[in-house]
């Protein structure tokens, strides 16, 4: 479990984590959401104490990372896939950071099965493509077996074939009871992987639901009608209760659904030449949402954050 | 987490990437090649031929160490490996000792090892000169130069620490040891007062004293020095312990 109370990080007079709370539980994958530069690398890195927060903590387990006396065996992250030697080999990689942490050396060779680079254990890291580097940063998460594991943006830059198996991986992982934390800009992605979602804009943060409440929240359902005597119909509609709107030569009804529009429209004798169920893409709707965060808070302090991006990673 | 398990990550760590190979294999071959050189030329009055004469190259040596031990650490600031440390070590301080531990053995090993093969070699190619280690003051250069070596490593692994910045730590190291602690020398009047305080200059001291000044540089630039070698040794000791307190004060309080 991973619990942040008011986490504050200013880099020079950019805030780019705001009085951040949340709680990331075990058993599920929790997506962590927000644009690009929203402060969710930064985060990431005061939950592994390499950044020192300036207000507020946050919490492993009930303790701070800096307390942990093997920290592999409670956390495992990956943050950046070329935090690796590029000139030292996988297994090198893996076994002095195994050492570190009291590990056996069969543990080396056992991640490197789980990640299916046990073939190129012994070549250099530097030539892995960025889908090899990612599961290498993988495995070194796994290394001390952990009930905690944080992964930033792992679906970057891998084919299909990648994402679809870091999607099950974190899945599967979570299904054994551990907490898996998941950061990622894309929305889409994340309906896909995380139950859960913690989304922040700007260092703030913007919800924490499951990953359908947001989607629902977050996407208008309407249906678009179109035909001969709208106008009835939209009186009908206006009778009621609904709130259409027109759109050319149609109507959009927010909040019904089509079988509603169509009695409706059978009753009033209206013609319809088109009744589709309207989802609005979640992209858009997640970026109405973010800024909307924007435009609702822009004080003095957040209008000096668009250099924040510079702290995204 | 144990010291000695430390010590063997920092060993792993050094020796699973290769540019300390190098580094060592290239300080061994100026420093035998040197000795090897200087010993077989000298002869005379003119050109003293002492044990001295066969460490000639520890100089030179000494600065690749101090290339080596910089690298060990900036490197890790380049690549991002430093993260991975603090992750899997997160008490930065122990971390940081560990690696100045490390490799400050490795080169005190090191330079153990090629000053009594450089001294080795001198006594092959001139076997019926006088260069037995008879004198307390020869034994010291030559022993001493794995001392000199390992405490100049720290050095190097601080200033590493402290710039994070491999091209930077290595022209600060460079041009310290060899302009700044030579050219001090040359401001009037209060050149020699400063100088003889430099580290370095008490690292020469603590090796060539008593060893002629057909020995490298002589007695620290001829300096009147405040401390005798022991003395010498203690202070640069001191400044090395201030180098890495300095560098762990600053990794301590800073972001990684």
């Amino acid at each position: 479990m991973i619990e942040a109370r008011g986490l504050t990080k200013r880099y020079g007079r950019t805030v780019a984590v705001d009085n951040l709370s949340f709680t990331v539980e075990p058993g599920r994958v929790t997506g962590f959401l927000g644009p690009n530069g929203a402060g969710k690398s930064t985060t990431m890195r005061l939950v592994l104490g390499l950044d020192r927060p300036d207000g507020g903590q946050v919490l492993i387990g009930g303790k701070h990372y800096r307390e942990l006396r093997r920290p592999l065996l409670t956390v495992g992250a990956l943050l950046d896939a070329k935090w690796v030697h590029p000139n030292r080999s996988a297994r090198s990689h893996l076994w002095w950071l195994a050492r570190s942490n009291g590990l056996p050396a069969r543990r080396v060779d056992e991640v490197l099965d789980i990640v299916g680079l046990a073939g190129v254990a012994n070549k250099r890291a530097g030539g892995f493509s960025l889908g090899m580097a990612q599961r290498l940063g993988i495995a070194g998460a796994l290394l001390g077996d952990p009930q905690v594991l944080m992964f930033d943006e792992p679906v970057n830059g891998l084919d299909p074939e990648g994402i679809v198996w870091i999607r099950r991986f974190m899945q599967n992982l979570a299904g054994e009871g551990r907490t898996v934390f998941v950061s990622s800009h894309l929305l889409s992605e994340m309906s896909q992987t995380a139950e859960h979602l913690v989304v922040i804009g700007r260092g703030r943060l913007i919800a924490q639901c499951t990953t359908q409440e947001f989607v629902e929240r977050a996407s208008e359902s309407a249906v678009r009608v179109r035909g001969r005597g709208l106008e009835r119909l939209h009186a009908a509609l206006v009778e009621a209760g609904r709130a259409p709107r027109a759109d050319g030569g149609a109507l959009i009804v927010p909040g019904v659904t089509t079988d509603e529009v169509g009695e409706l429209a059978a009753r009033h004798e209206v013609v319809l030449h088109e009744l589709t169920a309207q989802r609005g893409s979640l992209e858009e709707a997640f970026m109405q949402l973010t800024s909307d965060d924007v435009e609702f808070h822009a004080g003095p302090v957040v209008a000096a954050a668009p250099a924040a991006a510079g702290t995204g990673r | 987490m144990t010291a000695v398990t430390l010590l063997a990550v920092e060993r792993i760590k050094l020796f699973s990437t290769r540019s300390p190979w190098w580094c060592i294999g290239l300080a061994a071959a100026i420093m035998v090649g040197f000795g090897a050189l200087f010993t077989a030329l000298s002869g005379g009055a003119d050109f003293p031929l002492t044990v001295g004469t066969t460490q000639v190259g520890y100089g030179f040596a000494l600065n690749v160490i101090l290339v080596m031990s910089a690298i060990a650490i900036t490197t890790e600031y380049r690549t991002g490996t430093i993260r991975a440390t603090f992750m899997a070590v997160p008490n930065r301080t122990v971390a940081l000792l560990a690696k100045a531990g490390t490799v400050g053995l490795v080169s005190g090993l090191v330079g153990e090892v090629i000053a009594f093969a450089a001294y080795g070699v001198g006594r092959l190619i001139k076997p019926n000169a006088d260069l037995a280690l008879d004198a307390a003051a020869e034994w010291r250069y030559v022993s001493g130069v794995g001392l000199i070596f390992a405490l100049s490593a720290v050095i190097a692994i601080s200033v590493g620490a402290l710039v994070r910045h491999t091209a930077g730590a290595i022209a600060i190291l460079l041009v310290w040891i060899m302009l700044v602690e030579s050219l001090v020398g040359i401001i009037p009047r209060a050149g020699d007062d400063i100088q003889r305080w430099l580290p370095w200059v008490h690292a020469n001291h603590f090796l060539t004293e008593g060893n002629g000044e057909a020995a490298g540089e002589g007695s620290g630039f001829g300096l009147q020095m405040p401390f005798g070698p022991w003395g010498a040794l203690v202070y640069f000791a001191a400044f090395t312990a201030a180098m890495l307190g300095l560098a762990i004060a600053a990794v301590e309080r800073r972001d990684a």
